[in-house]
């Protein structure tokens, strides 16, 4: 009797807290729109497309920023998903017992860092190898797209480094997990069928494949929303280029540097609608993962039951 | 467990409850006062220093200072969230419209902004008004350009790539430099235009002064603006600039003030103006006032006549901290205007 009244109470009060999350998140939705109006009224669908950001003209485009966000995200995605798992197989496969805890503590560490340090770092100790990198590029290379633009050292190539450091702790640290917990049922399995060391590895990696996925989504989310080292590095201009060389701009960038002496009516919800394409792009962009994720548990029904991260924090 | 839960529940009220009126039995004899004002992030270190030192003359008068930038302090000022704001940029027209009462303008100090250079071997720069607006079009790409080489016959010029460098962060050194170069380029007005951010045409943009003078210092051919004092603090080389009378100067705390008495004569009453470019021989042309914001009829006319006085300190023995914190002070004209005007205020 009693018992069954304590399990309902608890039942109420912990359902209050995903009802919180909810609210948050469609309170923070609702405050964005209703806080843009005036931009979302005059630009309507032009603000994603638009290219021009003229604070003084009162026209404003976010396409740039857009662009800049993600191109980021998916150059600091691929330099840091081969690292972080690397790092992960090695940890949870490879390495002598000692080294596992420490090596782990380290990686861990690196998440701790606040990014203003990674940003003074970019700006001090990255950005002018950079520099000499881009100095020493070949005429024939700079040809190529991806290469060309004025060797400044700041620029989207140097904001992708910086990001990628930052991603690999958290997809390293979830891969690891998820390695750790494979059965090991299915390392003996391969093992037993006559399995190389690496060929057991990848049985175990192809059994935690959505796991893994769940792991890169989830440093997808953190290089979307990071600002404050992107924007001492990146070199803060609303270009659309593919170059690695070039200065770019990101969204969360152009709200920081932007916001505190923005007293126009208008440029203040232009800045407001930029914070709601960022909201609505990282809602998109994990829903995709969660469509990713669930397409991958589709083909290998098998492997329901496998410890795939139910939630990933939704990185604003 | 229901128990715990109870006891817990008790104990917030109990918190809630102890939290919620204020200690009122024991009230000192003087009770303190605090007035709250929030904007421009250029002066606070001066503000602060001010109000810190009226603070020790007069303890119970506590003064808060938020430096939220000055589209905050503006937007606070509006809300009537604070007592009183503070600009880098005289609130226009649309916005004194937008306020509940009307809004008196009062400068305090000087700032200057000098465009700092990064080209190697060569004696300190001079730059005229429309060369650097050239610079920062894009349109001069090269430091050996006939256009600097005119303006600077005795350098020897590389021939090395001009970088543009530019304030990504919203900011009245952004306004000011770009007021300036609207006055003396057409096409930059047109352009560019002057306002706390704006869109720049070429270059990269660095966060905050350090994040320019940083791109500045490691770019060879790097050109950048950064303020006076930043610059003079960081012993960071910067180019003279030609002013109204066609004179080559050097930013310096007199000169920056001379700009300020050369456009007193054409100072209007309420203070809401642009002293770039000010016509004297001896005025640097990249300079400006910064001010702080009180409402004409404030509600709270003890807190007003807290300001006002001041404010009248401020402008009198207060300007002596100003140099010494890097601030050009106010020229006397300047501030006999503004003590009459602190009369405007009703108390």
């Amino acid at each position: 009797m009693r018992r069954s009244s304590d399990d309902r109470l608890f039942r109420i009060v912990t359902g209050i807290f995903p009802m919180l999350v909810l609210l948050i998140a469609v309170g923070i939705a609702f405050e964005l729109s209703r806080q843009s109006m005036l931009s979302i009224r005059k630009f309507g669908f032009e603000f994603w497309t638009g290219r021009t950001w003229d604070p003084v003209a009162g026209v404003f485009g976010g396409l740039p920023f857009i662009w800049g966000t993600l191109y980021s995200s998916l150059l600091a995605l691929i330099l840091s998903t081969p690292i972080a798992l690397g790092i992960a197989i090695f940890i949870s496969e490879l390495s002598p017992r000692f080294l596992r805890q420490p090596l782990g503590y380290l990686t861990e560490l690196l998440a701790a860092i606040p990014s203003i340090v990674y940003g003074l770092w970019g700006v001090f100790v990255l950005t002018p190898i950079v520099r000499k990198l881009e100095l020493f590029t070949p005429d024939w290379l700079k040809k190529v797209p991806l290469f060309s633009g004025p060797p400044l050292g700041v620029g989207m190539g140097t904001a992708a480094i910086i990001l990628s450091i930052m991603v690999v702790p958290f997809t390293s640290s979830v891969a690891r997990e998820i390695l750790k917990n494979v059965p090991s049922a299915q390392r003996e399995a391969a093992y037993a069928l006559g399995a190389t060391r690496w060929e057991a590895i990848k049985v175990a990696i192809g059994y935690g494949k959505t796991g893994i996925i769940g792991a890169i989504m989830l440093g997808l989310g953190r290089a979307l929303g990071e600002t404050m080292a992107v924007t001492m590095v990146i070199g803060n201009a609303p270009v659309i280029s593919t170059s690695l060389f070039k200065p770019q701009y990101t969204m969360a960038a152009v709200i920081a540097n932007e916001f505190t002496e923005a007293a126009d009516e208008l440029y203040l919800h232009a800045l407001i609608e930029i914070g709601l394409l960022l909201f609505i792009i990282t809602i998109f962009v994990n829903a995709l993962s969660r469509l990713l994720i669930w397409s991958t548990q589709q083909r290998r029904t098998s492997v329901f039951a496998l410890t795939a991260p139910e939630e990933e924090p939704v990185a604003a | 467990m229901r128990r715990t839960f109870f006891a817990f529940l008790v104990l917030l009220a109990a918190c809630a409850k102890t939290e919620a009126p204020p200690a009122g039995g024991s009230a000192p004899a003087s009770k303190t006062i605090t007035i709250n004002g929030a904007g421009a992030t250029f002066p606070n270190p001066i503000y602060s220093k001010w109000f810190s030192d009226y603070n020790k003359a007069h303890p119970n008068i506590q003064v808060n200072y938020q430096s939220i930038g000055s589209g905050g302090g503006i937007k606070q000022m509006t809300a009537q969230t604070v007592f009183f704001g503070a600009s880098d940029m005289p609130m226009t027209d649309e916005q004194l419209k937008a306020a509940p009462g009307p809004i008196l303008h009062f400068p305090t100090v000087l700032g200057a902004v000098v465009p700092a250079y990064n080209v190697a071997n060569v004696p300190p720069l001079k730059f005229s008004g429309p060369l650097l607006a050239d610079i920062f079009l894009g349109k001069v790409k090269k430091w050996n350009d006939p256009a600097i080489a005119k303006v600077n016959p005795s350098a020897k010029l590389p021939n090395l790539d001009v970088t543009v460098v530019h304030r990504s962060d919203g900011s009245g050194t952004n306004f000011i430099f770009c007021d300036f170069l609207s006055k003396v380029s057409p096409v930059f007005k047109q352009q560019v235009g002057a306002s706390t951010s704006v869109n720049w045409p070429v270059g990269v943009g660095g966060k905050g002064n350090e994040g320019v003078a940083g791109l500045v210092k490691q770019t060879p051919g790097a050109i950048g603006y950064v303020e006076l004092i930043y610059a003079l603090q960081n012993d960071i080389p910067f180019g003279d600039v030609q002013n109204a009378d066609g004179q080559f100067v050097r930013a310096s705390l007199d000169s920056v003030t001379a700009a300020a008495a050369g456009a007193a004569a054409n100072t209007p009453p309420d203070f809401r103006v642009s002293i770039t470019n000010a016509p004297s021989k001896t005025a640097y042309p990249i300079s400006s006032f910064t001010w702080m914001l009180f409402y004409q009829n404030p509600k709270d006319k003890e807190r007003a006549r807290i300001m006002v006085d001041f404010m009248k300190w401020a402008l009198t023995d207060g300007q002596k901290e100003a140099p010494p914190l890097g601030y050009a002070p106010l020229p006397k004209e300047v501030i006999n205007l503004e003590m009459q005007a602190l009369g405007k205020i009703q108390l």
